[in-house]
């Protein structure tokens, strides 16, 4: 019997019947059903309204346009490339963090949030002031032959810049929990550092990791504000599906940025169930394993 | 521990914020003028202006509101319900999308001089010091190497601007010749470096940046920059031929009537015609009406031949169908 | 006992690692705002603070975020509450659910938002001709922003719900507890952290959203202008300086949140040792 559902006595399919043991189902169900009809999917009705008017021939007119499809491959490759960034960058720095103690730890461990904290259009701007040819980065980038700025690398780097903290805080918690004798057993052993890692942390890490990764790459996907700075926004290049959709709505065209919206909205939300139904695999062998 | 001390906080924060708002709240005649972007400056200056010509010959305190934006989304709110009295655009299609929902008069071309544009500018060139690539016309733009910097014309009414001039110009300088222009506008937006969604985007590309060896925008809009960024960097160039540029205002009528503000609105508009206010938008680059102004800022303004979006393209709509919808002329320029 | 990584070699190249790319990735970007922000002095800065619409747009920024929190707190718990601790059909789904935010476009966001609310929208006419202005008005920006944060709190305690199981909140009912004694004395005191640290995600997303804000402000200085659009229209408007001001504002603000965090989290590590 898995922990989660601890709360029913009986497993039975319709809650109410039984006996709970824990308060607040009413009262918790009331509440969650209501901010969520209200706040989540009433407005999401108006999406729904807009393509209502369409044919699906003509949905599919809308987003298999040529342009439009080159900025999904866009997207998608950019984001993909963030995501993998991010889950090296957050493993590392996950694990220094829990590991290691060293002067201004603290402050990097602040430091992971900033991201979060800092408003995407301020990101954006300043990402494409430090890397631009003449920004700090830039010139130091220039002579490696490298350019950031106003090319792909640039969309990437502005994903990977917004997403930080997801594989960050994903790993962190796990590790921490992560009982001592587990690697001091692998030590003794006299396994080395590195295959030690490999066979007996990674696969406590693994399902962490993998959510934190695909959090950060779906919101790579959406992310307009931060990269729309330092994209060079020319077509078929450098083009985002996130300024498709601002391109259409300039043109008053709802119902094509609802399309190209609602495939955005399609990808993310089956990502996000497909993570959401791993975690709770993983949690499930976690406890029936114990 | 609870999350009490933050909760305290923000509990604070937000009596601060009551506080703060509060005062701007307070009742006074209020007029709202829904504005593009890159005029919040502009308007500082001529709000105070017309506040104490209106309360000279008034009793009540005025209180004018500003709300900027990119032209296109600023009419959508309006559109969305949000409750502008004025509209003061850089777009004569972002009006005459409010005009076709009934919100604003149709015949709002009529209702004020020289359609409904108290001032208006031409599209121009910003080149580096020495101008280096000889660029004097728009054919130059088109030469091999040339790189160029304008706002996306999907996004940007300025872009939109720079496609129309380019497309006149070279209308007119290969007589008409599709095949020629074709090759021409193909080459030119090929030519450009970056394509920002404003034209703060591309001003910041070309001078912050240092990308690229010509910034097309608006002629007020260069000479504002040259004037802001050091004018021995930078030249401005008027080409020989380029477009009108119109910037048309026009009461939202729905809204100013809900407001009670209809006199006060209109009043607003026809300051912006008035001498002195002239005087005030000559000074920000733009070009006016006003004989005397005219004569005063002669030589700030070089003569130049000035193509109508109505005579070359058959109006705004039309130029929209034709070249930047989707799967328009521009469209397929840009296709590979 | 030796822990894997203990090597001292390794564990200075692994720390060294990191804080170079933290420095290089997170630190310089912050360093460059506030560079730009003071760039032409102090007395710049100030005067780009003090400005009246600077001002109004932080009052504003506040009220909708000291509203946003308390919103995004109840539903949190509530919903965390719920999915972890009863099993009923369509559980998961709610819990994909309330993932939509993250999976949407802030812009889209304010968009959806419009297209219902505005006044062309399904309840728009039935506002408008009660004179009930929602969109760009203060109700609507406080909408998306509750919209686009509401996640976060559920977010960080549902993996941790779920991984502590109800044990000892089902011991606490056994021994007669009540609802909200339960969940004070038993769940809080285990939450605490995770719970926190929603509230400052929440936080930090309502004072720094721009997109779906942008959407439904209107952009009315003064009045619906928040910090965030202030920096967009400072910078359309060529006022680098002023734009990076406000920026470094913001950047204040975030700094402010993440440094309580980590000073209430030193507090409760040092109150553990010494108990």
């Amino acid at each position: 019997m898995s922990q989660r559902a601890a709360g029913s006595r009986l497993p039975l399919p319709f809650p109410g019947r039984t006996q709970r043991v824990l308060p607040g189902f009413g009262l918790s169900l009331g509440i969650s059903l209501t901010f969520v009809s209200l706040v989540l999917l009433l407005p999401l009705t108006g999406l729904v309204g807009q393509l209502a008017g369409l044919s699906l021939g003509e949905y599919w007119a809308i987003i298999s346009e040529p342009r439009v499809v080159a900025s999904y491959a866009i997207t998608l490759g950019a984001a993909a490339v963030a995501a993998l960034v991010n889950a090296a960058f957050g493993l590392l720095l996950a694990w220094v963090l829990v590991r290691y103690d060293f002067p201004g730890k603290r402050a990097l461990d602040a430091l992971m949030d900033l991201p979060f904290a800092l408003p995407t259009a301020v990101a954006g701007i300043t990402l494409a002031t430090l890397y631009s040819s003449n920004g700090w980065m830039g010139q130091t980038l220039a002579p490696l032959g490298l350019e950031v700025a106003y090319t792909w690398v640039g969309i990437a780097l502005a994903m990977a810049f917004t997403s930080i903290p997801f594989v960050v805080r994903t790993v962190q918690p796990i590790l921490e929990d992560l009982p001592h004798e587990i690697d001091e057993a692998a030590m003794t052993l006299g396994a080395q550092d590195g295959v030690a890692f490999r066979r007996v942390i990674l696969p406590h890490l693994w399902p962490a990791l993998v959510t934190g990764t695909g959090l950060a790459f779906v919101r790579s996907l959406g992310e307009f504000g931060a990269v729309i700075f330092i994209a060079g926004n020319m077509p078929y290049e450098t083009e985002i599906t996130s300024l498709m959709i601002f391109v259409k709505l300039q043109e008053y065209d709802y119902v094509g940025a609802s399309a190209i919206a609602s495939v955005v909205l399609a990808t993310s939300l089956a990502l996000l169930l497909a993570i959401n139904l791993w975690q709770g695999r993983f949690i499930r062998r976690l406890h029936g394993g114990n | 521990m609870s999350p009490l001390p933050l909760f305290r906080r923000t509990l604070v924060a937000s009596a601060i914020a009551l506080g703060v708002v509060a005062p701007v709240m307070a009742e006074e005649r209020e007029l709202l003028n829904s504005s593009y972007d890159i005029a919040r400056e502009l308007f500082a200056t001529v709000n105070p202006a017309f506040k104490d010509h209106w309360e000279a010959s008034h009793d009540d305190t005025l209180s004018i509101k500003q709300s900027h934006g990119g032209s296109s989304a600023q009419a959508r709110a309006i559109l969305q319900g949000l409750r502008a009295d004025v509209v003061t655009y850089n777009q004569v299609t972002d009006v005459q999308v409010l005009a076709d929902a009934g919100l604003v008069a149709e015949d709002w071309q009529q209702r004020l001089p020289n359609n409904a544009s108290p001032y208006y500018s031409t599209t121009a060139f910003l080149v580096r010091e020495g101008n280096p690539e000889g660029i004097e016309s728009w054919d130059d733009l088109a030469a091999e190497g040339v790189e160029l910097v304008f706002p996306n014309p999907k996004t940007s009414g300025n872009g939109r601007y720079t496609y129309l001039a380019a497309w006149g110009a070279a209308e007119r300088a290969f007589d008409g010749d599709e095949e020629r222009v074709t090759t021409f506008m193909r080459d030119f937006l090929g030519n450009v470096k970056v394509f920002d969604t404003g034209g703060r985007g591309a001003t910041t590309s070309f001078i912050e940046r240092g990308i690229g060896d010509v910034l097309i925008s608006f002629e007020s809009e260069v000479n504002n920059i040259r004037q802001e960024y050091g004018s021995d960097d930078y030249e401005v160039i008027v080409p020989p031929v380029s477009i009108l540029a119109e910037f048309p205002v026009a009461v939202v009528e729905d809204n100013a009537e809900r407001n009670g503000t209809l006199e006060l609105a209109r009043d607003y508009l026809e300051f912006l015609y008035a001498e002195e206010t002239q005087r005030l938008l000559a000074g920000f680059n733009y070009r006016v009406h006003d004989e005397a102004v005219v004569a005063e800022f002669a030589d700030q303004f070089p003569e130049t031949e000035l193509l109508k979006v109505e005579d070359v393209f058959g109006g705004w709509d039309a130029a929209m169908e034709a070249h930047f919808e989707s799967g328009g002329r521009l469209d397929q320029l840009q296709r590979r | 006992m030796q822990r894997i990584g203990d090597a001292p070699a390794l564990r200075r190249l692994l720390i060294g690692a990191a804080v170079a790319l933290s420095a290089l990735f997170l630190l310089l970007p912050l360093v460059a705002i506030f560079a730009q922000a003071f760039s032409q002095g102090l007395g710049t800065f100030w005067v780009n603070v003090s400005d009246t619409y600077t001002l109004a747009a932080i009052g504003l920024t506040l009220f909708i975020t000291a509203l946003t929190i308390p919103i995004n707190l109840v539903f949190g718990v509530m919903l965390a509450w719920l999915v972890t601790r009863f099993a009923f059909p369509g559980r998961r789904l709610l819990q994909t659910l309330i993932d939509i935010p993250f999976a949407i476009s802030p812009v889209v966001a304010g968009l959806v938002y419009l297209l219902l609310y505005g006044r062309n929208g399904w309840l728009g006419g039935w506002l408008d001709a009660h004179d009930i202005q929602l969109m760009f008005a203060w109700p609507g920006i406080l909408m998306v922003t509750v919209f686009v944060t509401c996640p976060f709190v559920a977010r960080e305690l549902i993996p941790l719900m779920q991984a502590q199981g109800s044990r000892e909140e089902e011991a606490a009912v056994t021994l007669g507890a009540s609802g909200f004694t339960l969940f004070r004395r038993v769940t809080l005191p285990n939450i605490r952290w995770a719970l926190l640290y929603g509230v400052i995600l929440t936080n930090a997303r309502a004072v720094g959203e721009f997109g779906a804000v942008s959407v439904v402000s209107g952009a009315i200085r003064g009045e619906t202008n928040t910090l965030p659009l202030h920096v967009e229209l400072l910078y359309q408007d060529y006022n680098t300086v002023g734009a990076f001001a406000s920026a470094a504002l913001l950047a204040l603000i975030a700094l402010f949140t993440l440094a309580a965090k980590a000073g209430l989290e030193w507090r409760a590590a040092r109150r553990e040792a010494l108990a």
